[in-house]
Order: C-alpha cells, then sequence, then structure tokens
C-alpha cells in the first residue's frame, strides 16, 4: 500500500506535468475544437434534424471519434522526449518505468475527460425539452472515461515505440480503429466466432456500459486492455535501453 | 565510491564500449577525454542508468546499478548531452517539476541554484527561447538542484562562447570542492583547466588514466630543449653536450654564421637546462635563447589515440 502510493505520487507528478503542456500549446485547444465541432454535429443533428431528445447518437460514434482523436493526444508524449532528447533527462530522474508511463497515460485521460465536459452541456439541453433516461447518460460518461483511459494506453503504448509523432498516431489510430469497428462486421463471420469478436471490442463494452448496465465484464475488459498496453509500454522502454 | 567493471556496451554489432574498468573517489573531478565516437556518452549512459550495460559492473557506493538504479540516480547530478529540456515549459516551472520529482519543498533552494549557475533573469522565460549558454545553465541548475554527491556533466560546455566556457568551467570546478564531478569532453583544454584526474579513452577502451600533471610529465618519454647558441660551431658543442649525463642525442638545426641552432633531446622528468647553461658560461660561449618544450595533454592524446 506504501509502495503503491509512493507510485502514484511520482505519476501525480508526470501527470501534471504533461497535462500542463497541453494547455501551453496549441495542439490541446486544437483537438478539444475538433473534436467539439464533431461531437456537436453527431448531438445536434438527431437534436434537431430528428426531434430527438437522446443522446444516443453521439455515444453509438464516441468510440470512433475517440479512436481519431486519442491517439492524437497521445502522439507526443514518448515520441517527442525521445526526439527531442529529453527522454534521456526523463528516464534518469529517479523515477520507476511504471510511474512514468502510468503518469503519462493519467494525463492523456485526464485530458480527454476535459475534452468530453462541454458535452454535458448537451446531457443538460435533452433533461430539459425531454425526459432522458439519466442510467444510460451517466453510463455512457462513465463508460467515455474508461474507453479514453484504454485508448490513451494503446496510444502511449504506440508513442513509446517511436520518435516520430506521426509514425506513433498511425500506429494508434491502426490499433484503436480496429477495436472500435471489429463489431461492425460481424455479419461475414462465422457465428461461432461472434462472441469473441464482441470480447475484443472496444466498442461493444462501451455501448454494454453506455446503455446503464454495468457489467464487471465490461469493467474487466477496461482494465485489461490498460494494463496490458501499460505493459507493453514499460517493455518497450526497458528494452530498448 | 563509483566503480565500473569491465564495462561493455554493443549496439548490434557495433562495440561502443569495450571491457573499460575504473574507481572513481570521492572529491575527485575526473575527465573523460576522447575522440568523438570513443565511447564517453555511453559510460556516462550507463553510469546514470539510461543505458544498460551488456555486460559488466558499475556501482555506486554499495549499489549495483542494475539491481538499485533508483538509489543511484537520487545520488546523481546528470547533464545530459546538449542539455535536452523541455521545451515548452517555463524554466521556473522546470526546475520545479524537477524540484518535486527530487522531493525537495523548499523554495529558497530553487532560487539559490538559480544565482549560482547565473539563470536568474531567465527564470520566467520559455526554454525554447533561451540560448545555448543559457540552456546548458538550466540543465547545470537543475542536475545541482537535489545536492547530489556525484555530478555527471556530459560536454558541458560544448557549443558555448569562450567567455560562457570560462564561466561554466570556474562553476564547475566550485562545485568540485565539494562533490564528485565526472565530466566528458573531448577538448583538451578543458581537462587541463578543470580537471585532476583523466581518463583518455579510444575506440571503447581505455588507454591512459592517471592525474592530469602525471600524464604531462610522461615518465620515460621524451622531451626536447631548443638553445641558440653564439661563438662557437655545432662540434664544439656537440663535443661539449655529449658529456653530461641524460643528454640522448644532439641535432643540428641551422648555422647562420654567428648563432648555431641545436636541438637537445633528453628524458621528460629530467631538467637538463641549468647544465646545458653552466656549459655554455664555462666555455664562453653566449646563450642566446634556451627553451623546454612544454609537453602538453594535446601530446600525449595525439599519442595515445592516433600513435604519433
Amino acid at each position: 500500500m506504501e509502495q503503491f502510493k509512493e507510485t502514484m505520487k511520482g505519476a501525480t507528478l508526470i501527470a501534471k506535468k504533461e497535462l500542463s503542456g497541453y494547455f501551453s500549446t496549441p495542439i490541446g485547444y486544437i483537438v478539444i475544437s475538433v473534436f467539439l465541432v464533431i461531437a456537436g454535429f453527431l448531438f445536434f443533428s438527431t437534436f434537431f434534424l430528428y426531434g430527438q431528445a437522446e443522446l444516443r447518437a453521439y455515444f453509438e460514434l464516441l468510440p470512433l471519434l475517440f479512436a481519431f482523436v486519442i491517439p492524437a493526444i497521445t502522439m507526443r508524449l514518448f515520441a517527442e522526449e525521445r526526439n527531442t532528447g529529453s527522454f534521456e533527462m526523463l528516464m534518469t530522474l529517479p523515477l520507476s518505468t511504471i510511474q512514468v508511463v502510468t503518469g503519462k497515460i493519467l494525463a492523456a485521460t485526464l485530458f480527454a475527460s476535459i475534452m468530453i465536459s462541454p458535452t454535458l452541456v448537451y446531457a443538460v439541453s435533452v433533461a430539459f425539452v425531454g425526459s432522458p433516461d439519466i442510467g444510460p447518460v451517466i453510463g455512457g460518461y462513465v463508460g467515455a472515461v474508461l474507453l479514453a483511459a484504454a485508448y490513451a494506453s494503446i496510444g502511449v503504448f504506440a508513442s513509446s515505440m517511436t520518435k516520430n509523432q506521426i509514425v506513433a498516431f498511425i500506429i494508434g489510430f491502426a490499433i484503436c480503429i480496429v477495436l472500435s469497428l471489429i463489431t461492425k462486421f460481424l455479419y461475414f463471420i462465422s457465428p461461432k466466432l461472434v462472441s469473441l469478436f464482441e470480447y475484443i471490442s472496444a466498442d461493444y463494452h462501451f455501448q454494454n456500459i453506455a446503455r446503464g448496465v454495468v457489467d464487471s465484464r465490461n469493467i474487466i475488459y477496461f482494465a485489461s486492455v490498460i494494463a496490458i498496453s501499460s505493459m507493453a509500454s514499460i517493455y518497450q522502454l526497458e528494452v530498448r535501453r | 565510491m563509483i566503480s565500473v567493471r569491465n564495462l561493455v556496451k554493443h549496439y548490434g554489432q557495433v562495440k561502443a564500449v569495450d571491457g573499460i574498468s575504473f574507481t572513481i573517489r570521492k572529491g575527485e573531478i575526473t575527465g573523460l577525454l576522447g575522440p568523438n565516437g570513443a565511447g564517453k556518452t555511453t559510460t556516462l549512459r550507463i553510469l546514470t542508468g539510461y543505458l544498460q550495460p551488456t555486460s559488466g559492473m558499475v556501482s555506486v557506493d554499495e549499489f549495483l546499478v542494475n539491481e538499485n538504479p533508483i538509489e543511484i540516480k537520487k545520488r546523481i547530478g546528470y547533464l545530459p548531452e546538449s542539455a535536452p529540456l523541455y521545451p515548452d515549459m517555463i524554466v521556473y516551472d522546470f526546475l520545479q517539476f524537477m524540484a518535486d520529482i527530487r522531493h525537495i519543498y523548499d523554495k529558497e533552494k530553487i532560487k539559490d541554484v538559480a544565482i549560482q549557475c547565473g539563470i536568474t533573469e531567465v527564470m520566467h522565460k520559455n526554454i525554447n527561447e533561451l540560448s545555448k549558454g543559457y540552456k546548458q545553465r538550466v540543465g547545470l541548475a537543475q542536475a545541482i538542484l537535489h545536492d547530489p554527491d556525484i555530478l555527471v556533466l556530459d560536454e558541458p560546455t560544448n557549443g558555448l562562447d569562450p567567455n560562457q566556457i570560462v564561466e561554466i568551467r570556474d562553476l564547475i570546478k566550485e562545485l568540485g570542492k565539494e562533490k564528485t564531478v565526472i565530466l566528458s569532453t573531448h577538448i583538451l583544454q578543458e581537462v587541463e583547466a578543470t580537471c585532476n584526474r583523466v581518463i583518455i579513452i579510444d575506440k571503447g577502451s581505455i588507454v591512459a588514466d592517471d592525474s592530469t600533471t602525471e600524464l604531462k610529465s610522461a615518465r620515460g618519454k621524451d622531451i626536447r630543449i631548443n638553445c641558440v647558441i653564439g661563438g662557437t660551431t655545432f662540434e664544439g658543442i656537440q663535443n661539449a653536450l655529449k658529456n653530461i649525463s641524460g643528454v640522448k642525442d644532439i641535432h643540428h638545426i641551422r648555422d647562420d654564421g654567428q648563432l648555431c641552432y641545436i636541438q637537445i633531446l633528453t628524458r621528460a622528468d629530467i631538467d637538463l637546462r641549468p647544465d646545458v647553461f653552466n656549459c655554455v658560461k664555462d666555455s664562453d660561449w653566449t646563450l642566446y635563447e634556451m627553451n623546454r618544450e612544454y609537453r602538453s595533454l594535446e601530446h600525449v592524446f595525439r599519442e595515445l589515440t592516433v600513435g604519433m
């Protein structure tokens, strides 16, 4: 327990530094704007065009949107450090690799949470004009944070592999888009494999939570994606020394 | 306090460091000298725990670098080559971040270090706006922030202007009074000016490891004394000087009628100038010039790394 506290202390320092880094350069504001424009379009198209007071369309496409936006958030986390050489300074500080990786994932997740928080306005406006089920709204936002954390760990792993931010983005995007879209192709595969594909699909687990049903299996899925990608990042950073 | 044993590091097929061993005692300023690509940076990177050695062992105090890297990193202040800092951070925020990681909560400490490194006037600037000299100083400030016992500096004066070089060297010498300092460089004057011990590395191996003065005196090596003598011929000088013990050879450089230019070859650890002078005096010649060639570290370095 004492050790866990110590680990989190170091990770928090890294997270704090990275999070303020997002807001001291234009990239943070650009990513947030792009996200809000697309999210706004998704929401308002059902709200006004179809006259439905609900967030379903927004949450339905959120995994796809995240697969694009989250790797853009995480691409710089290690790649930039490797490129400028500050990686050497970072790795010679009295911090463990676990602390560094955890801190960076935490920063990206927090940033993503800040990014989606303005969309809470949609939930409020929906509540004014209709009477939405509160479960799916809460579930949707909880799921969104979990999804962001999972994609952030994948993105951090992608960033740990290279010193080129574009390459880091493409690798992260490729993995996340597969996890987002894999259930969309279920019509073409044998029914026996469907449950397997559903299990590895981030979209499937996210939609379950966003329905307002929190099942331990969904939580375990996101926890394992985070754990596996973090370990992969740690391996990447340790082995290439 | 720092002990390196049979350190080997391969990058794929390339042997960057090939069996280096040395021990550094407390309070020494050691210069790691070598041509570019000799393995200096790699050695320092292993020492600071950034790279893992292919084989061999590095220990600081009682800690081994591959077993207890965190403990070692706490004791070392490290300035990597060309001071890679976070370009988007403000200097003060950067030092604050470093202080937090090192568990330093005393706000005065950052101020003290800033004064010591002469960066008080740039504390509010973005790091990417700084000149190379200031960046180097911020890097140095970061390295001494937690008052480490050991200071590892990789080419600390690289790319600085002459004034800045002098300032940084003075600062290193000041710090070296109470800390163990290891610095790498390919500039010989730097070692002569700051270090009291030199380790010369070439192609991944140590070719010399001694105190600066000892290396320059170079026991067993030859040195030349140049003389200009008037009132005699070369034959006369030769006959008189060859009786002095320690004279290995006498060369005739040239003769312009009145003055005779000669060169006396002798061992480096004895000084024959008084004997030559007395000989000239006794023979009633005139001594116009006499100088003993100064053996610089540059000589030693070229001898050891190129073989001339």
